[in-house]
């Protein structure tokens, strides 16, 4: 039997998901559940004179409605996870419904229960808020500057904290050859997965047992910090992530709402489900990057890079969120450098509080902001000196032997071969082709654009030593069981919580390689923290890297078990069996065999195992990794612009990623897709805008472009394989590649087509009025 | 995105609806295919007591050749208007229009009756309506009346229909068999709306002179305007391509040009002009 590792298998998960089958949080409907909804600020900055709830109260069908104050000791705030060590770090309680005061438009206020939803949203009408409307500031450089609103009182010039890392002398610029200054401003996305957030919570309060079933990239997570929350231990308090519509990081988060809910069917002893909806989810769930980066990169006419100096200074929005506080710091920070050899490097990250919602980890988080600069600030230099893009590359990227790489941020980069993946995507864009093409065009009045990003990125965050050294308040290992029953069935059971990503399939591949089972034989089992031992969950592209790692080990250690078993069995020793195809065979004795169900049921049976042996079939593995694995590739866009009206136009896109050992190139591939369709979609589409008072104005889908299928062309995608040394899958993440890489390859090609018009620089996301206006500008300066 | 309460009755006739309707005081919507009400309902901008449900009036489907006109009743889906034989033969531009609505279940269940009755100015069938000199039929207890699509559309949701009058259908002027027409349109990426849809129905004489000439334009103001300007610039002129560059110049002569966080009015103007450029050309040249 060919290796399952590599092949291209349709998804286990996607029959029950197409057909309508799938059980979403919303699905779960319990014998005499309420229906909670939540009343938000409508300012941005405000205090909170007065609440009346007494008309709502009344509303026929109205069971309760809860305030901030109703909450008040009887219920924790819920409390940021990243504390990042070194910086002053300035982490503030957030109640469960807003005290006093309101911070961002969308903080929660009040909670309806009702015995069903139009109830409870007709009862929020009924409530009475009388506030004080304060100054509110949204901008972080606005809000660092003195006499700004303050956010929190206590918090001056709202800097909620300061990191810095490396260091790099002054004459490292000033001695340059050449200096090449940029701003970025990398805009305010919202998360927007195809599922907004939910929760239905059941009490038992005869046995005190609180479950939660809710949309959770990594239930365990949300288990160790709600059983704080509501003071209820973790042996009682069982969370469970079914189906989950998307997270991209936005449900790595966890929130007070879905705590709130949990209080409140204890407190009414009924079960209680909220489910947010569109509108409330723009502005209530996590946003993400709005972050102002500076860049100054020094080097030498001949392209070679020697210093690079980052300041990043981050919109937190009005509190730290879970892992908030990491992403510009560590996630950004450790990998400014990107694919290059750069010996010197320094970065400082003010982190700003603002009246706005708190942003948190997206779809790569920090690590597309740090590519995007360094790939902007490469093209810039290329074009300062007059190179081609293609070469300053080639000649500033860390050389294939020079692996493991310790960077100039102090992190060692696990493999890679650069070159490879650069060669590999210029071929397949015939890039000197698309030159020749660029310039007959440009003689038409026409523009074409060729941009280019060569990222890299940081996934599968470990050991966890290294998390408890950054300050994060989570292990980064990850366990996995595997079971087999007597039938040779197998059961997987993962702490990661794949929540689309596929690894249904991907896992039973692992499994199903290692013990030569139909993969239908195999099921992979994941987010319930009763039925899972422990586990840190999927995000930063880390399930397969570590999860999937966890049940490789798990999976060997079955097999040496069930050798040992076959071997007693047939009387030999274990040296003298060879497995494959879910075979034990005696060597060289044709028919002595047994099969791995055989096995299976004997381990099970226990009535003739070798001496000392326990019964049964299973084995665990907690593996924690021993660094953190680095997907690298090279993407190429090629854009044409409309001179007249700024419209661009996306021709082709071309991504070449390595993520190591590719398990299922299908799937990998729909993971690019995806990546590709949110960073293409922040370069040319989305972002989030709040006007000065703190409204955010962009809070539907009527203004808020979500990119849609047919904005893309087809996506041409290949990858390279250099195995990782990190695991013993060889395995790197795949999840952010594409989020990662495209917003520079993008804004690169756009500024590419722009040329011409003496136009080098432009913030995304980049609409068509922005580019015509640019063009305009250009025509009249030139 | 919860919808406060209301009653739902069904209205089996005409009559019947109108009767509905003044029972209702005001509080009465008419609910046909629902992609414009009930989104306005859910993020409760609206909230109708009574929603009057006359998808059942098999009186207002389809499509007739009356008078030398297209006359579609109001409950003609956008979908039936892409597939009609009728429309295919005689009104071309209609069915091309209808395919740039929306998306397939917008189509599907949007109404051309609701469309031209909810006058969103950035919807893509008002700009049409008035290059196609459309008359709205409208019924109510006094009996029937037209309007024209000039004086039908006031300003955003605002037109000449009555609190108690049921829109029956739009009729549509067949264009002379040497007009071509055409919808262009700028589409905004999240809503789909128009930015701006420009429709230019035109054609030229023997001698190459424009001799019948028609644009109507949505999605640049306040409401779909009919750019009389670059028609007479262009009336009884020859068709080259400075003529029509000319002419589509004025195209925002005859409204005024609204901005929003997509496209300002600077750039909204500038587009204006630009795609009745290109629909002029598509027609003419």
């Amino acid at each position: 039997m060919a290796s399952m590792i590599g092949m291209r298998v349709k998804r286990k998960e996607d029959p029950k998901l197409i057909t309508g089958n799938g059980n979403f949080t919303d699905d779960i409907k319990l014998p005499g559940m309420l229906y909670a909804a939540f009343l938000r600020s409508t300012h941005a900055h405000a205090r909170i004179k007065r609440i009346d709830v007494s008309q709502a109260v009344e509303l026929p069908g109205v069971v309760a409605v809860y305030t901030g104050e109703d909450l008040t000791g009887k219920i924790k705030s819920v409390p940021t996870s990243w504390y990042v060590p070194g910086c002053n770090l300035k982490a503030k309680d957030r109640s469960p419904l807003a005290v006093d005061k309101v911070l961002y438009v969308g903080e929660g206020v009040a909670m309806v229960v009702a015995e069903d939803r139009y109830t409870a949203y007709d009862a929020l009408n009924a409530i009475e808020v009388e506030y004080e409307e304060l100054k509110a500031v949204t901008g972080q450089e606005a809000a660092l500057k003195d006499g700004a609103p303050l956010v929190h009182e206590d918090v001056k010039n709202n800097l909620a904290f300061l990191w810095k890392a490396g260091d790099v002398p002054d004459e490292a610029f000033t001695n340059a050859e050449v200096v090449v200054r940029e701003r970025y401003y990398e805009q305010r996305v919202v998360p927007n997965p195809m599922e907004t957030r939910a929760a239905v919570a059941q009490y038992n309060s005869g046995s005190g047992d609180m479950t939660v079933w809710c949309t959770s990239q990594n239930p365990h997570i949300h288990r160790m910090v709600y059983a704080e929350v509501l003071g209820i231990p973790e042996s009682k308090l069982r969370i469970i992530a079914p189906d989950v519509g998307g997270g991209f990081g936005a449900k790595i988060g966890v929130y007070a709402d879905e705590a709130v809910v949990a209080y409140a069917a204890r407190h009414l002893k009924r079960p209680v489900k909220w489910m947010e909806d569109r509108k409330e989810h723009f502005m209530a769930t996590n946003h993400a990057r709005d972050e102002v980066i500076e860049v100054e990169l020094a080097g030498k006419r001949d392209g070679t890079m020697t210093a690079l100096r980052v300041r990043n200074t981050a919109n937190m929005g009005a509190y730290l969120s879970t892992m908030g506080a990491g992403v510009p710091t560590i996630c950004f920070g450790l990998m400014v450098t990107g694919a290059y050899a750069i010996p010197q490097a320094a970065v400082e990250v003010y982190g700003v509080y603002t009246n706005t919602t708190p942003t948190d980890a997206y779809r790569g988080a920090g690590k597309p902001e740090s590519a995007y600069q360094i790939e902007r600030a490469v093209d810039a230099f290329a074009r300062e000196i007059g190179m081609d893009p293609v070469e300053i590359r080639r000649k500033n990227f860390v050389p294939k032997e020079k692996f493991p790489y310790d960077t100039a941020m102090a992190v060692t980069y696990d493999s890679g071969d650069y070159m490879l993946t650069l060669d590999k995507a210029l071929e397949i864009a015939d890039y000197e082709e698309l030159r020749r093409e660029q310039e007959a065009l440009r003689k038409q009045g026409r523009y074409l654009g060729i941009g280019l990003s060569t990222y890299v990125e940081l996934c599968g965050l470990g050991p966890s030593k290294v998390a408890g050294a950054i300050g994060l308040q989570f292990g980064q290992w990850e366990n996995a069981t595997v079971r087999v029953h007597p039938s040779g069935k197998v059961t997987v059971l993962t702490g990661a919580s794949p929540h689309g990503q596929g690894e249904d399939t991907t896992f039973a591949q692992v499994v199903a390689d290692k013990f030569g089972v139909p993969l239908e034989d195999i099921e992979v089992l994941h987010g319930d923290t009763q039925m899972i031992p422990m586990g840190w969950g999927t995000y930063g592209s880390r399930t397969t890297p570590v999860g999937g790692a966890a049940v490789a080990i798990a999976a060997e250690r079955v097999t040496e078990k069930a050798k040992k078993i076959a071997a007693h069995e047939l009387e030999v020793s274990t040296e003298d069996l060879e497995f494959s195809d879910g075979i034990f065979q005696v060597k060289g004795v044709p028919g002595h065999q047994r099969t791995f169900q055989e096995i299976a049921r004997s381990a099970n049976m226990a009535w003739n195992l070798p001496e000392g042996m326990e019964p049964a079939l299973e084995a665990q593995s907690f593996f924690d990794p021993s660094n953190f694995v680095y997907p690298f590739g090279a993407h190429i866009c090629v854009v044409e612009v409309d001179s007249n009206t700024g419209q661009i136009e996306l021709k082709r896109y071309i991504a070449v990623d390595d993520v190591g050992r590719v398990i299922n190139p299908m799937i990998a591939e729909g993971q690019v897709h995806g990546g590709l369709a949110q960073g293409i979609g922040q370069a040319l589409w989305e972002g989030a805008v709040y006007e000065e008072n703190g409204q955010l104005i962009s809070g539907t889908f009527m203004d808020y472009t979500m990119p849609k299928a047919d904005f893309f062309p087809v996506l041409e995608t290949a990858f390279t394989e250099t195995p990782s040394p990190v695991n013993p899958l060889g395995a790197k993440g795949v999840g952010e590649t594409g989020a990662t890489a495209s917003p520079p390859a993008v804004v690169n090609a756009v500024l590419d087509a722009l040329r011409p018009f003496g136009i080098t620089h432009l913030d995304m996301p980049l609409t068509p009025e922005k580019v015509w206006r640019a063009m305009q500008k250009g025509r009249k300066e030139a | 995105m919860i919808p406060s309460t209301f009653d739902y009755v069904r209205a089996e006739t005409v009559e019947d609806a109108i009767k509905l309707l003044v029972e209702s005081e005001g509080e009465g919507k008419l609910l046909a295919g629902g992609h414009s009400l009930l989104p306005l309902m859910k993020f409760r901008l609206t909230s109708p007591g009574t929603l009057i449900d006359i998808n059942h009036i098999s009186d207002l489907q389809g499509v007739q050749l009356k008078d030398e006109r297209l006359v579609v009743g109001a409950l003609t889906t956008h979908r039936d208007i892409i597939k009609d034989q009728l429309v295919q033969e005689h009104i071309p531009v209609l069915a091309q229009t209808a395919r740039q609505i929306g998306d397939i279940q917008v189509r599907s269940r949007g109404t051309v009756g609701g469309n031209i009755a909810h006058a969103d100015p950035a919807a893509d069938l008002p700009g049409v309506a008035l290059a196609l000199e459309a008359e709205i039929e409208l019924q109510d207890e006094d009996g029937k009346q037209r309007v024209s699509a000039d004086g039908f559309f006031f300003g955003p949701l605002l037109t000449a229909l009555p609190e108690t009058s049921v829109l029956t259908a739009v009729s549509f002027l067949i264009p002379p068999m040497h007009a071509k027409s055409v919808y262009v349109k700028y589409e905004h990426p999240a809503s789909g709306y128009a930015v701006v849809g420009v429709c230019a129905i035109a054609g030229k004489n023997a001698s190459g002179k424009v001799d019948f000439i028609r644009v109507g334009i949505n999605g640049v103001s306040d409401v779909a305007y009919r750019a009389s300007a670059v028609e007479e610039a262009l009336l009884g002129k020859a068709v080259t391509e400075e003529n029509i560059r000319k002419a589509a110049l004025l195209a925002t002569k005859d409204a005024e040009m609204s901005g929003d966080m997509f496209a300002s009015a600077e750039y909204r103007s500038h587009l204006c002009s630009i795609y009745t450029e290109r629909a002029l050309k598509q027609v003419l040249l």
